[in-house]
């Protein structure tokens, strides 16, 4: 009997258990497949303020940009303070960036188009300037989720941490009307709570508790490069379009360069978006398109070789909100899924928002927003 | 019948139709790389374009594989 | 460039079985293209240097070779990096080549597709495995072939199968000093080898009169398992094995070459970018599932050779031309003439043939014991077995994840070389690949990939 079961050994299963453990509670993660085998492993680790309109997701990410930052100190995986550097293709972009950045007030620096290439030597000389913000940052998100769980298991006294790998959860106990656990592919395991965690998958798992959780999966493929002896790249860079097109509504095809080096070397660069369910054929022509607003931005990429591709789906709700909360639907179930593409950024703040829900106490942020019925009021 | 390409500098003979790699290992150079991480020596290993292991840099340009790259008369190649 | 043609084939690979696949569609009047990645036709089979040497059957290809040249557009030099089909049924193939401007690319549009891609080494990693001066069995023999290049002076010869044999036959025959073929599996040596109880006495008396006319011992049970020296190879540790491969007694061998090979790896990853079912081989290979046409799962898509099974050169010419019957009767039902009964027989055998020798030389789960923690595992992102070990300890239970925490298998080969080794220490059967990228390919030949009404349906606000 665990206090807490956290379905999804993701990155946002694995805060949410790290924290949960840390308050005491004695947490068991499930999950079908092995540690960060679903969205978590097909992304690029973003830890990133500047794409994030103001409001509460903003609000989200600066506090979870400060506990990544004490969470690497406990070793396991890197944080890399690498900062993001958004840049504009005309004034009248620049003019919209600077005042966005003034408006969701975190550290940024205004570049003008002259002084871009002392931040990024190699960019394309004909951008009209950009942002730096300096807290974006990067982690491998794979290392990080795994080193949250070791972690997790392995420093807090009072509460146990277990993971339960390759176990498939097919359905829910009940107690009345709240969740007591959940059936799996291997029998019962019992608990106080529930977390839904289950990111893309979230959706599935609400429904086996019988509630409607608009989680749906919105294809995204990166490129990765040779890797190079020097390091071309030295920040996140992206364009303007990347902050429009996260927060759009088109079901098809949208693009924008995301560009940045990894310590193996290798330049990643993303950043598609498609609606296409879960559907894994490779498209050459989303990957041309990558290739070309690279290039666009970093001339020097033009003769080094991408040697993979991959894709992802991220989870995505209606409103591009994440869902984090007690379903007031089950009592037990607590959601904290649909983080779309920020949820390797967005995960400390999730699971120690969520430990404080599970402990009786205050949530240092307001999560109305984020409460798992909102969608069910709108259609009501 | 053969002809030459240099090798920081100095002269290999190939015979026409040779591949980059092969003229190397044939005149004794069997490593022209080091790996990233370890520094670690490297050559030839698969031999047919699947490991590259054999990746090397000719007249300049960004590295290839030695092992399926004809050597051409004049070729300059770099070791590092 | 998008050329403004569909052809009726696309072949991929220029090795026995897609010349032979080629030519059977070109010489009833299809419209064929042919694509390989080197200089000359041939393959891993019938390499050959621009001056070739004598090698059974290559008379012959050469005569296919021609044949071909003159009926349909060969492409050398070309890297197909993807094929993907498209709404009406056509595949596009995605290749590049290299011209004096540098890489661009070359889309081909075609109503059906030959994969005959072939295969490659597959090797097991040892302590030392990575130092200059060990080769592949395989690497060994395109030297010589491609090259007339030895591999070496003074040189081992290690790992599992009957492709040892023409291997150290062949060095020791152009002057190297073979000091050994180790093969790990087969208790009984050469006098009881499997071949001779496949039909082919003739061929293992060849190859044991050779080895003992160069006086090439060959030891059964036996196998390089680590390699010594500083910038290269310098000698070996040759152990006597069990039955499960476990060392159980060791020798150092002083060298300067070892070609190690245990089996091979069909290159099959322009089938699975296209969806095409896969299946399981005895020895772990995974390969294309065929129908008895060589049709894939997948409308429109044939393959032969190694990717449906490796079982040698001549019976990829056999598939190979089944094939390329099977393509003209989809084409131009008028134009088959006669049945395909004998290549039908031909194939069976060969492919029992095939299937006995995988069931012969299995590899066996002791090499793991070979390693040490400090042994690459994966070359190109040079990830050690403990950090393998490492990522299993943290929640890493799959080939796959074992890749996403530890790296073997991201690098410049995709994990085609320690690919099988990282399914086995993750104690699963190997997945088929997902390279959707299957060669390298520059971003600038990437941005002109696509045809230009292909991509956005929506373009983004820049």
């Amino acid at each position: 009997m665990s206090d807490v079961i956290v379905v999804g050994a993701g990155v946002v299963g694995a805060a949410c258990a790290y924290y949960a453990a840390r308050a005491g509670l004695d947490v068991t993660v499930v999950d079908r497949g092995p540690v960060a085998g679903g969205t978590t492993g097909s992304g690029e680790g973003n830890i990133l303020v500047s794409d994030k309109e103001p409001g509460p997701e903003l609000e989200l990410a600066v506090l979870s940009n400060g506990l990544w930052r004490t969470l690497a100190e406990h070793g396991g995986f890197e944080f890399e303070a690498k900062g993001g550097l958004v840049v504009a293709e005309t004034d009248e972009i620049q003019r919209q960036l600077t005042d966005l950045a003034a408006e969701q007030g975190v550290e940024h620096v205004t570049v003008g188009g002259a002084e871009l290439r002392d931040y990024e030597p190699h960019l394309a000389g004909d951008l009209a300037g950009g942002v730096l913000y300096p807290q974006d940052a990067q982690v491998q998100p794979m290392l990080a989720a795994a080193a949250l769980l070791r972690h997790g298991a392995e420093s807090f006294g009072h509460g146990t941490l277990r993971l339960r790998l390759g176990v498939t959860v097919t359905g829910f106990v009940r107690s009345g009307d709240r969740v007591t656990g959940v059936r799996t592919s291997q029998g019962e395991i019992l608990g106080d709570a529930v977390v839904n965690a289950a990111g893309t998958w979230g959706g599935e798992i609400a429904a086996l508790a019988g509630v409607e959780l608009p989680v749906l999966p919105r294809r995204g493929f990166i490129l990765v490069t040779e890797p190079l002896r020097e390091p071309l790249i030295r920040h996140k860079v992206y364009t303007a379009a990347y902050v429009t097109n996260v927060a759009s509504d088109s079901a098809g095809l949208e693009t924008s360069a995301v560009i940045e080096g990894t310590p193996a070397g290798t330049v990643l660069i993303g950043a598609s978006r498609e609606r296409v369910g879960f559907d894994r054929t490779t498209s050459v022509p989303v990957l041309s398109r990558l290739a070309a607003q690279a290039v666009a931005l970093f001339p020097a990429l033009r003769e080094v070789r991408a040697i993979r591709s991959y894709c992802g789906f991220r989870p995505y709700c209606p409103d591009h909100l994440p869902v984090i909360g007690a379903d007031p639907r089950v009592p037990g179930l607590y959601h904290a899924c649909g983080h779309e593409g920020a949820g390797i950024g967005l995960a400390p703040a999730t699971g120690h928002l969520l430990a404080q829900l599970l402990t009786g106490e205050r949530p240092d942020v307001d999560l109305r927003p984020f409460r798992p019925e909102r969608f069910s009021e709108e259609a009501a | 019948m053969t002809f030459h390409i240099t090798v920081d500098g100095r002269e290999i003979p190939v015979v026409p139709g040779q591949t980059v790699g092969a003229a190397l290992h044939a005149a004794g150079v069997r490593s022209w790389r080091t790996t990233r991480f370890g520094g670690r020596p490297r050559g030839l290993f698969c031999g047919i374009g699947v490991c590259f292991d054999c990746l090397i840099s000719v007249n300049g340009r960004p590295p290839e594989r030695a092992c399926l790259l004809e050597a051409e008369p004049g070729d300059e190649v770099t070791t590092a | 460039m998008t050329q403004d043609l569909t052809y009726d084939l696309v072949v991929v690979g220029g090795g026995p079985a897609g010349v032979a696949g080629a030519l059977t569609a070109a010489l009833a009047g299809l419209r064929v293209t042919l694509l390989d990645s080197g200089a000359r036709l041939g393959g891993q089979y019938f390499r050959h240097a621009a001056v070739p040497r004598r090698e059974p059957g290559l008379d012959r290809f050469l005569r296919q070779v021609r044949e071909l040249g003159a009926r349909a557009d060969v492409l050398t030099r070309h890297q197909v990096w993807n094929v993907s089909r498209e709404p009406d049924g056509d595949v596009t193939v995605h290749a590049h080549t290299r011209d004096a401007s540098g890489e661009r690319p070359v889309t081909l549009r075609a109503r059906r597709l030959l994969i005959a891609t072939g295969a490659h080494d597959r090797p097991l990693p040892f302590p030392g495995w990575d130092l200059p001066g060990v080769l592949t069995a395989g690497g060994a023999q395109a030297l010589l072939k491609g090259g007339n290049v030895l591999a070496g002076r003074r040189v081992v010869v290690s790992g599992t199968g009957p492709f040892l044999l023409p291997v150290a036959t062949g060095l020791a025959g152009a002057g190297a000093r073979v000091l050994g073929v180790y093969e790990a599996g087969g208790g009984l040596g050469l006098a009881r080898h499997p071949l001779l109880a496949l039909g082919k006495a003739a061929e293992t008396a060849g190859y044991a009169a050779a080895l003992v006319r160069h006086r090439v011992p060959y030891r059964p049970r036996h196998a390089v398992v680590a390699a010594h020296g500083e910038r290269e190879v310098e000698a070996v540790t040759v152990a006597r094995l069990d039955a499960d491969w476990n060392v159980l007694t060791t020798s150092i061998v002083a060298c300067d070459t070892v070609a190690v090979g245990y089996g091979f790896v069909p290159q099959i990853e322009l089938g699975t970018q296209l969806g095409c079912d896969t299946r399981a081989e005895p020895d772990g290979s995974v390969v294309l599932a065929v129908d008895a046409a060589q049709r894939t799962s997948v409308p429109g898509v044939w393959a032969a050779g190694e990717p449906t099974g490796v079982a040698g050169w001549a019976q990829a010419e056999v598939e190979g031309r089944i094939a390329g019957r099977a393509v003209v009767a989809d084409a131009r039902p008028q134009a088959v003439r006669g049945s395909d009964g004998v290549l039908l027989r031909r194939r069976s055998r060969g492919r029992a043939f095939g299937a006995a020798l995988h069931e012969a030389y299995p590899v066996r789960p002791g090499w793991q014991g070979w390693l040490r923690d400090d042994t690459l595992v994966c070359r190109c992102e040079e990830v050690p077995l403990a950090r393998v070990r490492e990522a299993q300890e943290l929640g890493a239970t799959d080939a796959r994840s074992v890749k996403l925490l530890a790296r073997p298998g991201m690098g410049w080969c995709q994990g085609r070389i320690c690919g099988y080794a990282v399914s086995c220490l993750a104690g699963e059967p190997p997945a088929p690949p997902r390279r959707p990228i299957a060669q390298p390919v520059t971003l600038g030949a990437l941005s002109e990939a696509a045809p230009p009404d292909a991509g956005s349906q929506d373009d983004p606000a820049h």
